[in-house]
């Protein structure tokens, strides 16, 4: 076996055929799917102690405070003493509210949030599922969250939540389109919605260089709707504190709480890890055409160094707009998507579509 | 009781239906109650209930002697505790007809700014949480700590302060104050850009607050709507203006008058106060005459046997007093006329037909503080 941080592939193929040896293919694939299942729960709570962490930091930073400092260095244990709190909590049952649907709720949300998390490319050959069709499976997918939202809120038997509700679904619903359209304008670039591939034409340029304006009205486009997706400020209005207490998720407690609060985390990250993959070239290096030298050096950092960087920079830009702005209003909120967005994203897949019959694009 | 069990039951032809806002709800800053009937998103009507936070000032007045009144007249209003304890001085004052020390007259006037200055950052904070701009709480409160602390070395406290005292103030002004306004004043003068920048001149913020909750000029009048929130209808109601006490008649200020009628506009009339204020303070803070701090004052303060009446301009509007006199060392009958709730009733009158967001927006730009209107 040779380990590899620049390519996973064989790893992959030496677990494989380790698992294969001993056993029955039938019973080493679901070895297989049991091990990615740990790994990638692992993963989603790490990574969304994390993010809490970052987003507390960051928000302390926009504020003129210190964030949390005293859990451990730098606070850094902080999220994970809240995490223990939360699951001891009480679990408070509301009179008169659809037991059944108020306790799957939560699941719905994350289990969205998860599934879709499969279809990300991490680095070379760290890819739980490679679709031909992975960007419609994300889209298909991360739009089954409103389900859980809209259930939340109506099972709750309490009429912010029911607010919130409504307005989260008349809002993913809205931005699902923009969010959908300005991924299938880098589709009209790249030709394939194969994440795999998606990258690999990256390696002598990102689609954001590439694809001249258009990708990157297509990337704004993007961070804007899929902030709105994930239900973020400026767009948070399902939960909109001033307005509803907490919106959809007010009558939740404990764990299940803990369950949206770490979903609408991973969401964040989610879109963050689409938009690196689709506009900013995934795990693949800063490469420049005709730079041998500077593109040997740049492929030296290891993929997952790459992916994740960039991922944090969409992150923390996506936090800085939660932090600077303040809340819409629900007409603004549809007025800005079908008025605005959504016509600019028409003219804007036009626009590239001439640009590739053309071969205009590098 | 009675009403509040008896809920208007709701027509489901109209699909309207009630919620309450409040007792506890983050955007009514206290225990206000907003019984909101609303279809859809829309609010139809709204009724407040009040006397959540209801302690019977009024009445305790009857027993207390005129030094202890001030002391409960810092909590009526908390934001403008200073100008509540002036309004109960020039009062006594005029009613024992006593001529207080020029320095005194500067001293109140200065710390009367400084109380309208840090009201009006609290509202300025808590206005961009309300609009879900969580980072303007944090810049409000951080610049509102200097003036805290101003006001701890001068009178010892933070918040209630009762400072002033019939004849005077308690005690002389700390050597250090004059040092601390001025570098308040400086450092200040930087950061109520920053609100400019954060607020004012976002997209986001102007399409919240412009044209939502119109208050004519008209309508300001006949509800009694006074102070900034009157003041952002052209309704020229500045007491300071009106009827100048203290150093008012003698400073050069501008009474802030807009016209839009609108949230945002009720909203620049307060960030132009601040300026304002501060330019009053700079006239002041370095001519500050020397002399006592306090007039020569009876041990047992009793006003004469009558009717009088003393209105000065707080944070929030028009702070009127009226008492009645049997000629005792307490009062017979002590009225507040709050500003806070006035402005309150027009709260239902300007909210029909907007939507639940522009209601937190609207009940925000008028400033309400809880214990004002319950007092």
């Amino acid at each position: 076996m040779t380990f590899n941080i620049y390519d996973f592939t064989s790893f992959n193929r030496w677990i494989d055929e380790g698992l294969n040896s001993f056993m029955s293919p039938t019973w080493a694939l679901i070895t297989e799917m049991a091990i990615i299942g740990i790994v990638f729960l692992l993963f989603y709570a790490v990574v969304g102690l994390f993010l809490v962490y970052a987003e507390r930091k960051v928000c302390a930073f926009m504020q003129n405070r210190v964030g949390p400092n005293r859990v451990g260095p730098y606070g850094i244990f902080q999220t994970i003493a809240d995490f223990i709190k939360l699951l001891m909590k009480e679990l408070v049952y509301i009179k008169d509210s659809d037991k059944l649907l108020f306790n799957l709720a939560p699941f719905i949300v994350i289990i969205a949030s998860f599934m879709a998390l499969s279809a990300v490319p991490f680095a070379k050959g760290l890819h739980a599922i490679d679709f031909d069709i992975g960007i419609l499976y994300v889209i298909a997918v991360s739009s089954l969250g409103v389900v859980g939202i809209l259930l939340a809120g109506w099972s709750s038997n309490n009429k912010y939540s029911l607010i919130g509700a409504m307005r989260s679904g008349a809002q993913i619903v809205s931005y699902e389109l923009s969010v959908g359209l300005s991924l299938l304008t880098i589709i009209v670039l790249a030709g394939t919605m194969q994440f795999s591939e998606i990258v690999e034409m990256q390696r002598n340029g990102w689609f954001i260089f590439k694809g001249h304006i258009p990708a990157i009205i297509a990337f704004i486009v993007f961070l804007v709707a899929s902030t709105a997706e994930t239900n973020r400020g400026p767009f948070d209005l399902a939960e909109a504190e001033s307005e509803l207490t907490a919106g959809f998720h007010t009558e939740y407690s404990g764990i299940k709480f803990a369950f949206f609060f770490l979903a609408e985390y991973m969401n964040m990250f989610l879109v963050a890890s689409i938009a690196a993959t689709v506009f900013w070239g995934g795990w693949m290096p800063f490469h420049v055409s005709g730079w041998a030298g500077f593109n040997t050096i740049m492929d030296y950092i290891p993929p997952f160094i790459w992916y994740i960087g960039k991922t944090a920079f969409i992150i923390w830009l996506m936090m800085l707009f939660k932090w600077t702005f303040p809340r819409l209003r629900i007409d603004q909120l549809l007025t800005l998507e079908w008025k605005y967005l959504l016509p600019i994203n028409l003219v804007n897949i036009l626009f590239m579509a001439f640009l590739v019959l053309m071969h205009w694009h590098f | 009781m009675k009403e509040i069990i008896n809920l208007p039951v709701s027509n489901i032809e109209e699909e309207e239906y009630h919620i309450n806002m409040g007792p506890q709800h983050p955007s009514t800053h206290g225990v206000l109650r907003l019984l909101v009937s609303l279809q859809g998103e829309m609010v139809r009507s709204l009724k407040p209930h009040c006397g959540y936070i209801h302690r019977g000032i009024e009445k305790m007045c009857e027993k207390d002697t005129y030094p202890q009144v001030i002391h409960l007249t810092d909590r009526i209003d908390y934001l403008s505790a200073h100008i509540n304890n002036h309004a109960v001085c020039l009062l006594v004052e005029k009613a024992l007809e006593v001529d207080v020390p020029e320095r005194v007259r500067y001293i109140r006037t200065i710390m009367d700014e400084l109380a309208r200055i840090q009201s009006h950052q609290l509202w300025w904070s808590s206005f961009g949480m309300d609009l879900g701009g969580l980072t303007c709480f944090f810049y409000g409160l951080r610049d509102r700590e200097m003036i805290l602390d101003i006001w701890e070395e001068t009178t010892g406290s933070r918040f209630l302060q009762s400072y002033n005292c019939p004849g005077g103030v308690m005690q002389d002004i700390h050597p250090n104050f004059q040092k601390k306004v001025h570098a308040f004043l400086k450092t200040f003068k930087k950061k109520i850009k920053d609100y400019d920048r954060i607020l004012s001149g976002n997209v986001i913020f102007e399409n919240r607050s412009q044209g939502v909750g119109i208050l004519s000029k008209e309508d300001a009048i006949s509800y009694g709507v006074t102070g900034p929130s009157g003041r952002g209808s052209g309704w020229s109601c500045d007491v300071r203006k009106t009827e100048p006490y203290s150093m008012y008649g003698k400073v050069q200020f501008n009474e802030v008058l807009r016209y839009e009628c609108d949230t945002y506009s009720r909203y620049m009339v307060r960030m132009q106060e601040m300026h304002e204020s501060m330019n009053i303070i700079e006239q002041l803070i370095d001519n500050i005459p020397e002399g006592e701090h306090s007039a020569k004052m009876k041990a047992v303060i009793k006003l004469p046997a009558g009717e009088y009446f003393q209105r000065v301009e707080s944070a929030r509007g028009e702070l009127g007093l009226f008492v009645v006199s049997d000629g005792n060392k307490t009062p017979y009958r002590m009225k507040f006329r709050t500003p806070s709730f006035s402005n309150l009733s027009v709260l239902d009158h300007i909210s029909r037909g907007m939507k639940i967001a522009d209601l937190v927006a609207i009940g925000a730009s008028l400033d309400l503080v809880i214990p004002d209107i319950d007092r």
